[in-house]
């Protein structure tokens, strides 16, 4: 089993107006080195198979044909191999702590 | 003969049932509602899709309801020509779906923006726009994604072939920055498919039908798609 994380951006050419408001709130609070604000998506998910390579066909169209909009957006993607999802959770959990 | 509209309900639809008592019961049109699930058109001459915020706006605007079981039907509806109407939301289905081309993105404002606005009917050669006299019309609007953005070539095949419908315009039709409420590219507010018979506004014509409501321009466009069944 896989865990993917992926990444959705909006391409440098595209307006990103909640990036432009977010900087401007970065002005507000002194921030004045901080530049280009973007916003993208963060999306994580299990894939159920212990082959790599469906993985990433998988985890591909999924992102080509949902998760983005290839008009506008550009993703990419990680796959990390699991033991199963309980594990990963439990695991994070005890990050926390 | 009275054409039948067939509006799409998705989870998440708010203007269906303003749609429909637009539809049929201020113009006196045939109408019915299409569950998003069903994969039967019922026969109907007209497809709405219409605004709201399927799926909860979830991903992205429209992103998740191109992948109803309806919308299947709907395109190939659209490929054999004919007549789908979205408004709002339903415009933002039709982008994601590719049966329009481009994408829209929050305004520029950031905000929500719910007001009457005055569009310039840019190209009155099609199903939806061939009835109407005025030049301009009076329509409400009520999004907080509705800035539209395509890339310069096919911004340039839109106009070539003349997609776009109607531009945000002030009422004696000057388009300029001044009259464009999100940051829509040209003030684009409506645009068709190349064949003409698919078009997607962001403004609600349903809202403007009843003269209760002292604005009927939005009868105009219906009226436009119903004489074209004559």
């Amino acid at each position: 089993m896989f865990k993917a994380t992926v990444i959705v951006k909006r391409r440098p050419k595209i307006l990103d107006p909640q990036g432009k408001a977010v900087e401007q709130g970065a002005k507000l609070l002194g921030f004045n080195n901080v530049k280009q604000t973007r916003i993208g998506k963060y999306i994580e998910f299990f894939v159920e198979t212990n082959d790599l390579k469906s993985a990433e066909k998988e985890v591909k169209e999924y992102s080509e044909k949902l998760l983005s909009n290839p008009i506008m957006e550009d993703f990419e993607f990680t796959l990390m191999e699991v033991k199963s999802p309980i594990e990963e959770v439990s695991h994070s959990k005890d990050e926390v702590k | 003969m009275k054409p039948k509209f067939g509006i799409v309900v998705f989870p998440g639809s708010n203007c269906d049932y303003d749609a429909y008592y637009s539809v049929k019961k201020v113009l006196g049109f045939d109408a019915e509602f299409l569950w998003h699930k069903e994969k039967d058109l019922k026969s109907c001459d007209v497809i709405i899709l219409p605004g709201g915020f399927s799926y909860g706006d979830y991903l992205r605007t429209g992103a998740i309801a191109k992948f109803s079981p309806i919308l299947e039907k709907i395109v190939t509806f659209a490929e054999n020509g004919g007549v789908v109407f979205g408004i709002c939301n339903g415009f933002q289905i039709l982008l994601e779906t590719g049966l329009l081309p481009g994408v829209m993105i929050q305004n520029e404002s950031l905000k929500f923006v719910c007001k009457d606005i005055y569009l310039k009917i840019e190209n009155k050669e099609t199903v939806f726009t061939k009835g109407i006299k005025k030049e301009t019309i009076k329509i409400p609007i009520k999004h907080g994604e509705g800035n539209y953005y395509t890339d310069e070539i096919t911004l340039k095949e839109m106009l070539t072939n003349h997609q776009i419908i109607f531009t945000y315009s002030s009422s004696d039709g000057t388009v300029s920055k001044k009259y464009n409420p999100n940051g829509s590219l040209k003030n684009i507010a409506g645009i068709s498919n190349k064949r003409k018979n698919v078009m997607g506004m962001m403004p609600h014509p349903e809202n403007a039908c009843d003269p209760i409501l002292r604005k009927t321009d939005g009868a105009l466009i219906f009226r436009s798609i119903a004489k074209h069944f004559n």
